[in-house]
């Protein structure tokens, strides 16, 4: 009985991860003209349908350089931010890792309002760079976290024997720290990477004409068209996903560090 | 003192406020093995890591070779440090541990292969090359940290309690190999213990520390034999250290008339230079082992437990026996106060 019950919630969880999934690969597998399921025959018209649309391909484009961008940039400031955590007695070092982690704890609508109310608007930068920092922004805390808990097992005495050996301390960071948190780093840029892709509610109050980023296109998209291209665009983003988590995990063993 | 290689001046060392060396006097000779010998925490790391350059002093200097290193940056120095915790780097192979500080010279690809692979021989580890540290036993990882100290033919090589990790076969076998290494390379060498018996097997000379100072320095023969405090004297096994008063000896439990008048103000003896069975003091058995050649007994007296060693060809005492016993003049150690 217990057995049965056991196997009763892992599959309902299944179905609570996996069927969205399923449904959305479905309706956009759709031969009728709405977005529907189940879907009125199949085909693959809409997904074809999705590369065609102009405007899908500009905002596909700036999601990606925002994420690739965002994240690096997010790396960059966030691994010596984690190093200098771990390493040294920072005084209120407890201090900085909630700052740091705040834009997670923080609803995005207001980060989004809050960059546009008192540095887009007063500061007047174009939409282009507000966006970009705002993923670094959005990025960074996942970046430190998930570098940090890679470092955290890595000894000091490990640097200082690189020094002994003739290295100065940078080198002694790209030499040995570096190649050690690896790992770490490329999780936290797949984490990074996702995280700024699929962002909404930041990116709402930031866009501007003509520069929106994927799925704030999606949602204007939707709110003219309701076929179901959306939903096939929403399968291949999945998949896109899906295949960079599984070359991660083939790397690297990606699941160890997030 | 004019082949001083290693020389230490009022060497002050502080973590913050905290003075956990003060002013250091220390010179060691050329191709010498020291051993640097005391309990937890009277700073022997400390002094190390000041050596090595990892810790600036708050004031002192520090000379090697005849040159001021005192403000030279720990990678200039020529100085090999073996980590108690190795320190291997990971993600690298023996191969590459040991070739790294080869390669940040950039030295000629033959050479580097020729004096990794002759250094992972000289440590026992030919055949090993492609294997990562974490496929290592501790001891090989021990040897691998050693050969890549080692193979950069450093002027003074620092070992922080190299053996502390080993199993007691292991540890005689790099015992060995420790002195080997040191005799063929011919390499100044200051080896971190808290182990006595480990310092007096080893080393050229003992260097015994408390509290940041250098309690007593001298040869292992010496030390063993003329420990000057009742520190030292403890830490080579005097287990009975009693205050002279007049022609007695005496602590907190009492006090035994010796029946001779000895002119130091403590005295001490090793549990072998009690003499037990006979004698003008009685006491009462507390604890008796059989350690082979010996038995050990600790005997209740008016100066608390004495422990004195007994040939094993005397009668056994049993527990709660009255035993008699005497702390002769021929066996007391003199120590100063
Ligand atoms: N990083 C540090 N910060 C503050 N105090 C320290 C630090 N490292 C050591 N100390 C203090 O300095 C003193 C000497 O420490 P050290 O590590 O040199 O001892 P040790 O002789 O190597 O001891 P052990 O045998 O336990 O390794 C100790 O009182 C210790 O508490
Ligand atoms: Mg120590």
């Amino acid at each position: 009985m217990r057995h049965f019950a056991n196997w009763g919630i892992l599959g309902l969880t299944l179905i609570f991860l996996i069927g969205p999934f399923v449904i959305i690969i479905l309706a956009g597998a759709s031969a009728g003209p709405n977005l529907a399921f189940p879907p009125e025959g199949l085909s693959l018209k809409w997904y074809a349908k999705v590369f065609t649309i102009e405007s899908f391909r500009a905002s596909f484009v700036l999601s990606m350089a925002l994420a690739v961008f965002g994240t690096i940039t997010a790396l960059v400031l966030g691994i010596p931010a984690a190093y200098a955590l771990n390493r040294y007695d920072l005084p209120g070092a407890e201090t900085i890792r909630t700052i740091v982690a705040a834009p997670i704890i923080v609803p995005g609508i207001i980060v989004g309002l809050a960059l546009l109310r008192y540095v887009v608007v007063p500061m007047n930068v174009t939409v282009t760079v507000a966006l970009f920092m705002a993923h670094t922004a959005l990025v960074l805390p996942y970046a430190v976290r998930v570098v940090s808990s890679s470092m955290h097992n890595l000894r000091a005495d490990m640097e200082e024997a690189a020094v002994l050996l003739g290295c100065s301390r940078m080198q002694a960071f790209t030499k040995v720290v570096l190649p050690n948190i690896r790992g770490g780093v490329l999780a936290a840029f797949i984490l990074g990477f996702v995280t700024s892709f699929n962002q909404v509610p930041v990116s709402l109050f930031l866009s501007g004409p003509g520069v929106r980023t994927l799925p704030i296109d999606m949602l204007a998209y939707m709110e003219i068209t309701f076929d179901p291209s959306i939903a096939a665009l929403s399968a291949l983003l999945a998949f896109m996903s899906l295949a960079i988590v599984f070359v991660a995990e083939r790397l690297l063993g990606f699941s160890r560090y997030v | 003192m004019s082949d001083t290689f290693v020389q230490l001046t009022d060497l002050t060392l502080t973590y913050g406020k905290n003075i956990a060396v003060p002013a250091l006097n220390l010179s060691i000779r050329e191709g010498e093995l020291i051993a640097l010998l005391g309990p937890s925490g009277c700073g022997k790391t400390t002094t190390m890591r000041a050596i090595a350059g990892l810790l600036a002093p708050a004031s002192g200097s520090i000379h090697i070779d005849g040159r001021d290193v005192t403000r030279l940056a720990a990678n200039k120095r020529g100085i090999g440090l073996v980590f108690q915790s190795y320190a291997l780097f990971p993600h690298l192979n023996a191969f590459e541990n040991v070739a790294f500080g080869l390669r940040l010279q950039k030295l000629p690809e033959a050479e580097i292969k020729s004096r990794t692979e002759q250094g992972m021989a000289t440590v026992g580890l030919s055949g090993f090359e492609g294997r990562k540290p974490a496929e290592m036993s501790g001891g090989q990882q021990q040897r691998l940290a050693l050969a890549r100290s080692l193979v950069m033919r450093p002027k003074v090589l620092l070992l922080d309690e190299p053996l502390s990790n080993l199993d007691a076969r292991l540890r005689l076998e790099m015992r060995t190999e420790l002195q080997r290494v040191q005799k063929e390379t011919g390499v100044t060498m200051v080896f971190v213990t808290h182990d006595q018996a480990e310092a007096l097997a080893l080393a050229d000379r003992i260097v015994l520390m408390q509290q940041g100072k250098i309690e007593q320095l001298g040869t292992p023969a010496q030390l063993y034999a003329q420990p000057e405090t009742a520190f030292a004297a403890e830490f080579m096994g005097f287990e009975n250290i009693f205050k002279v008063a007049g022609d007695s000896v005496q602590n907190d439990h009492g006090s035994l008339p010796l029946g001779y008048r000895p002119d130091s103000a403590i005295l001490a003896w090793r549990p072998d230079g009690v003499r037990v069975g006979q004698g003008p003091h009685q006491g009462r058995v507390t604890a008796c082992s059989f350690a082979g050649g010996h038995r050990e007994y600790v005997i209740d007296s008016a100066l608390g437990p004495v422990k004195a060693n007994a040939d094993i060809a005397l009668p056994e005492a049993q527990i709660g026996d009255s035993l008699s016993f005497d702390l002769p003049q021929a066996t007391a150690r003199p120590l100063r106060a």
